[in-house]
C-alpha cells in the first residue's frame, strides 16, 4: 500500500478546535471519528446495564423457588435486559462504533458521505434508546413479553409495551440511516486505485451489513407500529380474538430479526479478517471468497427467518424449506473460519491482546454455529426449543462471537483512536477472566437445556441447581473481565502510541495516532499491484 | 471520484405525474365501492404498485440515473418478491 506517512501539523480530532469546546463541540460534532467514540460510550453504558440485569437473573435463579424477587420482576428482567442488549448494543454495535471511526479511514475518505446525517443517527439511537429504558418506568410496569414482543400476549399484556416498542422502532430508524450512508460512503469515496476487490475486508462486512439494515429494518419498523395499532385501534392484524393472526407477527418479526442476528456478526467477522492477518503477518487466505461470503450471508441469512417457528404451528412444507436453507447459510459463514484458519497456518504470530480475543472470537463461534446447526435441523429443534439450550446458543453467537469481535476490536484500534497504548498484561488478563467466566456461564446452559430447562421460567426443578449455580459463578467472572478490561482502557493515560503499533497494512495506519481532524493530509492511493493485506 | 450529471425534470412533467398519482388515488377509492370480492385486495395491490413505479421512475429519478441505481432497485423488488413467496411457502400449506 502507498505510503503516504506525513507528521500533521493539523491539530488530532480529539482536540476542540471549531466553535465549541468540551461537551457541546462533542455533541455538536460531525466528525465521524467523534460520533464513533460517542457510540462506543453510550453502548458501554447500555452494556453495563444490562450486564447488572444479567447478574440479577443469575441470582434469583441460583437456588430453585423465589429468592430475591418475584415472578413478575423476574419477567421483566429479562424482558429489558434483551431488549437493551439487542437493540442497544448489539445491534448497532461494532457498525456505529467502529464502522464510523475506522471504515472512513480505511477506504482513505475524509468523513463518511453525510456527515450531519451521521449526526442524526447518533440521536436517534439516543432518542430510541431512552425510551426503551423509560418503557421500565413508566405506566403500568415493565414490558413482560420477551425482547420479541410476540403477539398476541404483547396486544393483551397491561404491562407497558407501547413504550418499549416505539424505542425499539425509532432505534431501527438510526439503524437504517447509518447502513444509508455507509452504502453511499464506500459507492462514492473510495481511494483512488481502491476498486471494490481491493478494499479491506471489515468495509466488504460493513458493506453488506449496511444492505441489511437498510432492507430488513423497515419491515420490523412496520411491524411493531402494526403493534400499537392492534393495542391502540383493535385493528386485528395478529390478536386471533380481533380475527388476526399471530404466526404473521412471528412471521413479520423474525424476517428482519433473523437478518438482524447478521447486522450482528457480519462486522463482528470483518473486524476479525482485519486482525487475523495483522498479527500473523500473512496476507490474508481468500481474499475474494470472504468478500463474497459476506454478500452470501448477508442474502442466504435473509431467508431463513422460520427457523425460529418450527413450533408455532406453521405448514410442514415451510418447515423443511426454511431448514434446507439454513444449513445453506452455515456454507459461507465456515468459508470464513476456514480463511481465517489457513491465514494463520505458517504466520509469524504475534500474540498480542487483539489477536487473543478474534482466537476466542473463533472458538466460541464455532461453538455457537454448530450448535446452531442442530437448531435448524427440525427433529433437533423439537427437542431443545425454548430451553437453555437456545439461551446458550444465542449468546454463544451474540456474546462469544459479536461481543468477542468488539473486545479485540477495541484492543486493536484503540491505540489509533486515543493515540495511546495500553497495559498488555492487563489486557491478557481481561481476556482470561472474560474467556474462562464466558464458558463457565453459558456452557452449562447447553447441558441443562438438553434436561429440558425451559428458559424465561423464574423456577426449576432440584436437578438443574447445579448448571445454574455454575452459570452464576461464570457470570461473576465474566464481570470482573470486563471490570479489568474498563481499567485497562480508562483508568489512567498509558505510552504514547505510534502510528502503527501492530504493524497493519489498511490506510488508517499510515496517518497518525490519534487521527487529525480530515483523516489524510495528502489523499492515500492504491496502486495497480497493490492490495489491502500486502504482507508476503 | 465521479463526475456529477445533473438532470432537472420540468415543471410539465411534475404536473402530469401528481395528476395521474391523484387519478389513480381517485380510482383506489372508487373500486372499494364495488364487490370485487377475491379480486379486491389484488386490485389494489396492483393499482398501488403502478403509482410506485410512477414515484421511482420520475419523482425519485430512476429514469435519469445510472444503470447501477435501477439494479439496486430491482435487487430490493426480488428479494421482496422472494420474502412474499417464502411467507407464502407456509399460509399455501397451512
Amino acid at each position: 500500500m502507498t505510503e503516504e506517512k506525513t507528521h500533521h501539523p493539523e491539530p488530532s480530532y480529539l482536540v476542540d478546535t471549531g466553535k465549541y469546546k468540551g461537551l457541546m463541540a462533542w455533541l455538536t460534532s460531525t466528525d465521524h471519528k467523534r460520533i464513533g467514540l460517542m457510540y462506543m460510550y453510550a453502548i458501554m453504558v447500555f452494556f453495563s446495564v444490562g450486564v447488572i440485569l444479567g447478574v440479577l437473573m443469575r441470582m434469583e435463579l441460583y437456588w430453585p423457588g423465589q429468592q430475591i424477587y418475584g415472578p413478575q420482576a423476574y419477567n421483566g428482567i429479562f424482558t429489558i435486559h434483551g431488549i437493551i442488549m439487542i437493540f442497544t448494543v448489539v445491534i448497532p454495535g461494532l457498525a456505529a462504533v467502529f464502522g464510523n471511526f475506522s471504515l472512513p479511514l480505511m477506504i482513505g475518505a475524509k468523513d463518511v458521505a453525510f456527515p450531519r446525517l451521521n449526526l442524526f443517527s447518533f440521536y436517534l439511537y439516543v432518542l430510541g434508546a431512552a425510551i426503551a429504558l423509560a418503557s421500565q418506568f413508566m405506566g403500568n410496569g415493565p414490558p413482560d413479553t420477551g425482547w420479541t414482543f410476540y403477539a398476541p400476549y404483547s396486544i393483551q399484556t397491561q404491562t407497558n409495551v407501547v413504550a418499549a416498542v416505539f424505542g425499539a422502532f425509532v432505534l431501527g430508524f438510526s439503524s437504517i440511516l447509518t447502513g444509508l450512508n455507509f452504502i453511499v460512503t464506500m459507492h462514492r469515496m473510495r481511494a483512488p486505485g481502491m476498486t471494490f476487490f481491493k478494499m479491506p475486508l471489515f468495509p466488504w462486512s460493513l458493506y453488506a451489513t449496511a444492505w441489511i439494515q437498510v432492507l430488513a429494518t423497515p419491515i420490523v419498523g412496520i411491524t411493531l407500529l402494526m403493534i400499537i395499532a392492534e393495542r391502540w385501534l383493535r385493528i386485528g392484524f395478529f390478536d386471533p380474538s380481533l380475527g388476526g393472526d399471530p404466526i404473521l407477527y412471528q412471521h413479520l418479526f423474525w424476517i428482519y430479526s433473523h437478518p438482524a442476528v447478521y447486522i450482528m456478526i457480519l462486522p463482528a467477522m470483518g473486524v476479525i479478517t482485519e486482525i487475523i492477518p495483522t498479527f500473523a503477518l500473512r496476507r490474508i487466505f481468500g481474499y475474494k471468497a470472504i468478500a463474497i461470503s459476506s454478500l452470501a450471508i448477508a442474502s442466504v441469512g435473509y431467508f431463513v427467518w422460520a427457523h425460529h417457528m418450527y413450533t408455532s404451528g406453521m405448514s410442514t412444507t415451510a418447515r423443511w424449506v426454511f431448514s434446507l436453507l439454513t444449513f445453506l447459510v452455515a456454507v459461507p459463514s465456515a468459508i470464513k473460519v476456514f480463511n481465517w484458519v489457513t491465514t494463520m497456518y505458517k504466520g509469524s504470530i504475534s500474540v498480542k491482546p487483539p489477536f487473543l480475543f478474534a482466537l476466542g472470537f473463533i472458538f466460541l463461534f464455532m461453538i455457537g454455529g454448530m450448535t446452531g446447526l442442530s437448531l435448524g435441523a427440525l427433529a433437533t429443534n423439537i427437542h431443545v426449543h425454548d430451553t437453555a439450550y437456545v439461551v446458550a446458543h444465542f449468546h454463544y453467537i451474540v456474546f462469544g462471537g459479536v461481543g468477542f469481535a468488539f473486545f479485540a476490536a477495541i484492543y486493536y484500534w484503540y491505540p489509533k483512536m486515543y493515540g495511546r497504548m495500553y497495559n498488555i498484561k492487563m489486557a491478557n488478563w481481561s481476556f482470561v477472566f472474560l474467556f474462562t467466566g464466558f464458558n463457565l456461564l453459558y456452557f452449562p446452559q447447553f447441558i441443562i437445556g438438553m434436561m429440558g430447562m425451559p428458559r424465561r421460567y423464574f423456577d426449576y426443578l432440584p436437578q438443574f441447581t447445579f448448571g445454574h449455580q455454575l452459570s452464576f459463578w461464570g457470570g461473576i467472572l465474566l464481570v470482573i473481565g470486563f471490570v479489568i478490561m474498563l481499567i485497562t482502557l480508562f483508568s489512567k493515560k498509558g505510552a504514547k502510541a505510534p502510528d502503527n503499533p501492530w504493524g497493519g497494512r489498511t490506510f488508517e495506519w499510515n496517518i497518525p495516532s490519534p487521527p487529525p481532524v480530515e483523516n489524510f493530509d495528502i489523499m492515500p492511493e492504491l496502486g495497480v499491484n497493490e492490495g489491502p493485506y500486502d504482507y508476503k | 471520484m465521479h463526475p456529477e450529471t445533473v438532470h432537472i425534470t420540468p415543471y410539465r412533467s411534475h404536473a402530469w405525474v401528481l395528476i395521474t398519482l391523484l387519478t389513480f388515488t381517485v380510482i383506489t377509492v372508487t373500486v372499494t365501492w364495488i364487490d370485487l370480492s377475491a379480486l379486491t385486495v389484488f386490485i389494489a395491490l396492483l393499482i398501488a404498485s403502478v403509482k410506485s413505479f410512477i414515484v421511482l421512475t420520475y419523482f425519485m429519478h430512476l429514469k435519469y440515473e445510472s444503470t447501477l441505481f435501477r439494479v439496486f432497485v430491482f435487487i430490493v423488488l426480488f428479494i421482496y418478491v422472494l420474502v412474499i413467496l417464502f411467507t407464502l411457502a407456509d399460509y399455501a400449506y397451512r
